[in-house]
């Protein structure tokens, strides 16, 4: 069996006062091939948690995540992962960062060059291969880090709030590489974040998460991600269904919100 | 006190005269005022027509007070008098007979040898003296010795230059002070002026031929470069001795808990010892040779080569080494490809602050015990008040000290040009 499937997932940390904290509780989920699902919730519902257990950095308290039919124990490159910021490795230039794990599987070096100079091109660096990273935007250090995690050619990608610190304008250039290469590739793609429309726009399938302990609480399907494939995307929130769907999820997670206000104040 | 005067003066002097005259067509609008900027330190920069002033000022007051034959002598701080001056004194007998003469002093330089100015011995039973002196000393002169009536007779000298005079007390005569001793004898110490005598503080010039001559002829059996090179060689040696261990153990106490529980105690024990209270243990165990110096310098270097490492490796932020193992890295892959390099600009950090510890280290045992060596030389020198060779050693020593600053500078950005900006 093919794509990832999340099957009663729980994680519990110990804190250092001898409590502990129920990041997540019973999440289970399937995903296919080919899958794009944007994940929403108030800080402290687990997404992060839930991310760094798929990609393997983190072992769950129960439960278990299987990938194509193996349990997954570990990190690996068939699951890879885009950080916010600050992952790529600064000591290497571009074209070194895009071609790191393609390096680590130890393939010949004419291959190698063949993918990076490809996916450089894909996300509009062919320009900047030789640049060190630290000399490039924000945005484009987010197109660099898109390029070496597709670089490995993984079946999973994992994004945790990857245009969280980009300006507007950029992040939405982004939305629209990142609609682009999910068609083109046809990767399962989990996608990390705190905007409602970034939620809508990239998302094929809409978690919302929940807090205290972090569950699932709703999933939406929406036609948004498939009408924004190459469309101007100020287009797709002109949809007639767009505004009422933002509302609904954006109105779900103020009650969270405020809940957890009101809980931590009962607590007092 | 006045060349601290004098300091100040070149300070406000040459601020107004950059200022005012040579900027004088400079904008001075609200970003002069620092309204942007106040409290940004980086808006503050360093003046480079400010440094070079700086530093003449110093070389300039150097050569004022010690006069310097590069200055014009018009600029020069009044000397010490040279030359014959002279005063009178007055005797008295117990029986109230008086009489006076002249005593007529050579002051020469202190490096001359002089004759004593020839002298009518006068009439009267008090007779002439004449003496010579040493500019910067003073002398005892016993103006009795060929008088008549002298001390044997309790005669008593009572006046100079017609002011009373008693033990202890002293008259100022034109070029010079004259005091008497408690026995009655009198001692002429003549101006001092407000240079500074050459075994304090020599003048520029006796510094650089100093330098020329030591280069040329050597200093206790080893030229300049041998001693330099000494002190340098050690502080390779013992700098890589220190980084060799210091780093894989730094790597070690930042990856493994029990190397870091185990080591901790003892590095955070040695860190705050000052490596020269390590001498005296250096020089007992290892004696005042090689060996010993390497040991101190390694034990200096080691700490802080280990902390730096240690540092580094903690200091890796998680994103990478996660990024690393998704893109499938082995743990060996992230190790040689992320931490390592990651730890690098922080090696290199504790690399320029080892380099200049060991430097002081080095300087600071070869005063205590060496055979060759900067700090042996300027020690060694020290006891034998060659105080040219001693200011000459501390420069040598300071420019030495700084190269290795700029060297290790160099090093850092051509290897680690992405320092600070992860």
């Amino acid at each position: 069996m093919t794509g990832l499937s999340i099957n009663n997932l729980s994680m519990r940390f110990d804190l250092p006062n001898g409590g502990s904290v129920q990041a997540l509780k019973d999440v289970s989920l399937e995903l296919a091939p080919g899958d794009l699902m944007s994940v929403l919730g108030p800080s402290g519902c687990g997404k992060t948690t839930l991310l760094n257990i798929v990609a393997g950095f983190l072992a769950p308290t129960e439960g278990e995540v299987r990938m194509n039919g193996h349990r997954v124990e570990g990190p690996d490159a068939e699951r890879g992962m885009v950080f916010q910021q600050g992952a790529l490795f600064e000591w290497m230039n571009v074209r070194e960062n895009v071609g790191f794990g393609p390096k680590m599987k130890g393939m010949a070096e004419p291959e190698k060059a063949q993918i990076v100079d490809h996916l450089l091109e894909v996300v509009g660096l062919q320009d900047f291969k030789e640049k060190a990273v630290y000399e490039l935007s924000g945005g484009m250090q987010q197109r660099v880090a898109l390029a070496r995690c597709l670089a490995n050619d993984p079946d999973v990608i994992l994004m945790d709030e990857p245009l969280g610190a980009l300006d507007a304008l950029t992040r939405e250039k982004m939305q629209s590489l990142v609609l682009k290469l999910w068609k083109e590739t046809g990767k399962t793609i989990i996608l990390i974040t705190h905007s409602v429309e970034e939620a809508l726009l990239l998302g094929e399938r809409l978690l919302v998460m929940a807090p205290r302990p972090g569950r699932i609480h709703r999933e939406y399907r929406l036609p948004f991600a498939d009408i924004g494939v190459g469309a101007d995307l100020r287009e797709v929130k002109k949809h007639p269904d767009y505004a009422p769907t933002r509302e609904e999820i954006l109105n779900m997670i103020w009650n969270m919100e405020e809940e957890i206000m009101g809980r931590t104040e009962a607590e007092q | 006190m006045i060349p601290f005067l004098i300091y100040i003066g070149f300070f406000v002097g040459a601020y107004l005269l950059v200022t005012r005259i040579l900027r004088r067509k400079e904008v001075h609008d609200y970003t002069s005022l620092k309204t942007v900027t106040f409290g940004d330190e980086s808006a503050v920069v360093s003046d480079r027509l400010a440094s070079v002033f700086s530093i003449l000022a110093i070389f300039v007051l150097w050569m004022m007070f010690t006069g310097s034959i590069f200055l014009p002598k018009f600029l020069h701080a009044p000397g010490p008098f040279e030359g014959v001056t002279s005063f009178d004194y007055t005797v008295e007998t117990p029986d109230g007979q008086r009489d006076s003469a002249t005593v007529t002093v050579l002051v020469h330089p202190v490096d001359q040898e002089v004759e004593p100015p020839v002298i009518e011995p006068g009439d009267g039973w008090a007779k002439n003296d004449s003496a010579t002196i040493g500019a910067w000393r003073s002398g005892l002169i016993r103006v009795d010795r060929n008088d008549e009536l002298g001390r044997g007779e309790g005669a008593q000298v009572v006046e100079v230059n017609g002011e009373p005079i008693a033990p202890g007390q002293s008259v100022q005569v034109s070029d010079g002070r004259v005091g008497m001793s408690p026995k009655g004898t009198l001692n002429f110490e003549p101006n001092k002026g407000w240079q500074m005598e050459p075994i304090w503080l020599p003048a520029p010039e006796a510094v650089i031929q100093r330098l020329v001559d030591i280069s040329s002829d050597g200093f206790r059996g080893a030229t300049l470069l041998e001693h330099l090179g000494y002190s340098l060689f050690r502080v390779l040696v013992g700098f890589a001795l220190g980084a060799l261990v210091g780093i894989p153990l730094g790597y070690a106490m930042g990856l493994s808990n029990w190397f870091r529980g185990w080591f901790d105690p003892i590095v955070e024990f040695m860190r705050p010892v000052p490596p020269l209270a390590l001498i005296p243990l250096v020089i007992i165990w290892a004696g005042i040779g090689e060996t010993g110096k390497i040991i101190l310098l390694f034990l200096a270097s080691l700490w802080i080569m280990a902390i730096a490492a240690r540092s580094g490796v903690s200091g890796v932020r998680i994103s990478k080494v996660h990024a690393a193992y998704s893109l499938g890295a082995s743990k060996a892959q992230v190790m040689r490809y992320v931490i390592v390099p990651n730890s690098l600009p922080e090696i290199f950090t504790g690399a320029r602050v080892a380099m200049g510890v060991c430097w002081g280290t080095v300087v600071a045992a070869e005063l205590v015990a060496a055979e060759q060596g900067a700090g042996m030389m300027i020690m060694v020198a020290s006891k034998f008040q060659n105080t040219d060779i001693v200011i000459m050693g501390i420069i040598l020593i300071g420019i030495i000290g700084f190269g290795i600053d700029m060297a290790m500078r160099w090093a850092e950005r051509r290897l680690v040009p992405w320092k600070g900006r992860g």
